[in-house]
């Protein structure tokens, strides 16, 4: 069983929602993110996202834009970021870990090579923020053969042919988005999802976990009333980061809230 | 998506899931209004009437007269706007209506898109956001006063080196948010189809005019067909009609910038490797991990680390050839053909010049030249006044 499966499993036994944070390998620098990803494993997530920085993260908003530009002046290349999941997984073995990146780093690595050094490294899931369902099949293809599960997005108001193609492809979980436009709480979730949620359960898609906007404990209640099996938590997070105890207090609040 | 969405194996739809549908959505109205009479005719009233079509075939007098070749110019620096970019900016505005959108967003960096966008919004009573780097805005002035007072507003994109690149990030990002109501119109043959293919079936007007002046005028067809790439519209648009001709040699003209043995340049498909940036599998200047790098040209219109797919396509088919043009001598192209022709190109198309020049003076037989005079200088007297 993968762990995102023994982890809803797990989850749902205990009536819980997953909270899974997110926040950008090598923000502020390489050895100061591992601190932040203890910080959230610490305060209770149950899985972790975690971003490898690109020049033109054209999905991101304003602060994990900033995460990314901090990264890679920091030198985090996906190469550093596969050892800091190695570190991470060392210490952590059953935690889902999901990578979040843009297509062009994996294609320089060499795509069959990259899903191999990620599964190497203890990586769960991927998800290619610009690598849609349309041109998901030889990313897709490539990280199955390597045990890597490709995690898809769907949209608020996604075609039903797509979410088919999106069931189809995607594993681990899938990502639906709480609003349009790109990373960033200051648009609120529009957590008009309900009806989504519902297609997506009627076709038998990997558990749906809600992302973007999503930065206080009421949305992430509202969230899984709605039938979600968790929460991601992106801009909140990196916000905070610069502080130990901020960090602490905002997972463990978000956590708390995902409890019956 | 109902078209091929790829030039052998360029191209593509590389973007987030969010915005697909809106690329569908687009692709629809295109296909619709290509067999749509009204949507022709109203076009090519537009473009007779208020953007100048068609532009004039002119056979230089002077320039390389003293070589054996003879070089013509398809005069899209005389089109509304000062450049080719009006073709298909009022063909996608048309669109825009009629998807019934109410604004319009666009990247610029010379500012000759912005400036034919801000247009497009003004005439069609769309609001207009222009997005652009603070490298260009400072570098193109006349240009960002002409779109705000065309009564556009326009972004300053601060991001890394502030150019044409991080101004399309913008706006992608701005149309995650907004494509209920908005269009993006997308300035060249790059992104995400279908703007290749839309923006190539909209600049092809200069190829079919062209090839039609040049057989009437000389009764042969030209020897080669030289343009400027930058993202690779105005080159798209001028070979269309001349893809078939298998005799007719078609060169690209990138910025090689300070040098093509520099870092600083912006010659994509002679320096770059394939890549996904902006929405299409292309070619793309990067480092080794994947990271896009900062092009660098003195014209702000060819300072971009990637290209249209098609031209990817052209240059592995071997249709296309692409050489690089540095920094000095686009400027010394500019005042070569301001001082023989009294026509002051601008920096993008004096790259064109500057080779068809340099193939002029290796000419040892007679041999026709087309370049595609993509726009007029105006916006780059300031520029060419600090490096003289
Ligand atoms: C006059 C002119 N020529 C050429 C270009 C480059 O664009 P493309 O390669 O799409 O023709 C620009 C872009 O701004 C331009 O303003």
């Amino acid at each position: 069983m993968s762990r995102y499966d023994s982890m809803f499993e797990v989850l749902a036994e205990r009536g819980e929602g997953a909270f899974i944070p997110f926040t950008v390998l090598g923000d502020p620098d390489p050895d100061g993110s591992l601190d932040v990803i203890g910080w959230l494993v610490e305060s209770g997530a149950d899985a972790l996202e975690l971003g490898v920085p690109f020049s033109d993260p054209v999905a991101d908003g304003p602060v994990i834009q900033a995460a990314s530009s901090r990264a890679l002046a920091a030198g985090t290349t996906p190469r550093v970021c596969l050892d800091l999941v190695d570190q991470v997984r060392r210490t952590n073995p059953d935690i889902p870990i999901g990578l979040l990146m843009y297509a062009n780093p994996v294609l320089a690595h060499g795509m069959d090579a990259f899903y191999a050094d990620a599964a190497e490294a203890g990586v769960d899931s991927v998800l290619i923020a610009d690598v849609p369902v349309a041109e998901v099949a030889p990313f897709a293809e490539a990280a199955n053969r390597h045990g890597v599960e490709p995690v898809l997005i769907a949209p608020i108001d996604a075609a039903d042919r797509t979410l088919r193609e999106v069931v189809a492809w995607g594993k681990g979980y899938t990502y639906v988005l709480g609003r349009a436009g790109v990373t960033g709480d200051a648009n609120r979730a529009s957590l008009a999802h309900d009806a989504l949620l519902g297609r997506l359960h009627a076709l038998g898609a990997p558990p749906p976990v809600v992302g973007f906007g999503i930065g206080s404990p009421d949305q992430v209640r509202q969230a899984l009333r709605a039938g979600a099996a968790g929460v991601i938590a992106g801009t909140a997070i990196v916000r905070r980061i610069s502080d130990h105890h901020e960090v602490v207090e905002f997972v463990t609040s978000m956590k708390a809230a995902t409890r019956p | 998506m109902k078209l091929s969405t790829r030039f052998g194996e360029y191209g593509g739809v590389f973007v987030p899931e969010i915005l697909v549908p809106a690329l569908e959505q687009l692709e629809t109205a295109f296909v619709e209004a290509q067999n749509d009479s009204h949507f022709r005719s109203e076009l090519d009233d537009l473009l007779a009437t208020y953007a100048g079509r068609p532009t004039p075939l002119y056979r230089c007098r002077n320039l390389g007269a003293e070589t054996s070749a003879t070089m013509w110019l398809k005069r899209e620096d005389l089109l509304h706007g000062g450049a080719h970019k009006t073709n298909q900016v009022l063909a996608q505005a048309l669109l825009a209506k009629r998807l019934g959108k109410t604004r319009l967003i666009a990247e610029t960096g010379a500012g000759q898109h912005g400036v034919a966008t801000a247009m497009a919004g003004a005439l069609l009573g769309l609001e207009t956001v222009i997005y652009m780097g603070s490298k260009d805005i400072e570098r193109q002035q006349p240009n960002v006063f002409r779109m705000e007072l065309l009564g556009a507003k326009v972004e300053t994109v601060d991001a890394g080196a502030a150019t044409l690149k991080e101004a399309i990030n913008a706006a992608m990002r701005d149309w995650a948010a907004s494509y209920p109501t908005t269009h993006y119109l997308l300035g060249t043959v790059a992104g995400p189809h279908p703007f290749p293919t839309i923006v190539r079936e909209f600049q092809s007007v200069i190829g079919t005019e062209a090839r039609a002046q040049f057989v009437d005028a000389v009764g042969a067809l030209p020897d080669v067909v030289l343009a400027c790439v930058g993202g690779g519209s105005n080159a798209i648009g001028v070979w269309s009609a001349f893809l078939d001709d298998e005799q007719v040699q078609l060169v690209g003209v990138e910025a090689a910038g300070h040098g093509l043995h520099t870092e600083h340049h912006g010659a994509t498909l002679e320096r770059g490797r394939p890549g996904v940036l902006h929405g299409a599998y292309t070619y793309v200047l990067q480092d080794d991990e994947g990271q896009i790098a900062e092009a660098h040209s003195v014209s702000a219109g060819l300072d971009y680390p990637g290209v249209g797919p098609e031209h990817a396509y052209l240059l592995e088919s071997g249709r296309a050839s692409y050489v690089g043009v540095d920094d000095q001598a686009a400027l010394a192209a500019a005042e070569a053909l301001a001082q023989a022709e009294g026509i002051i190109p601008a920096l993008e198309s004096a790259h064109a010049v500057a080779h068809a020049l340099e193939l002029a003076r290796a000419c040892t037989e007679p041999r026709t030249m087309l370049i595609n005079l993509s726009g007029r200088g105006d916006k780059d007297l300031e520029t060419m006044m600090r490096h003289r």
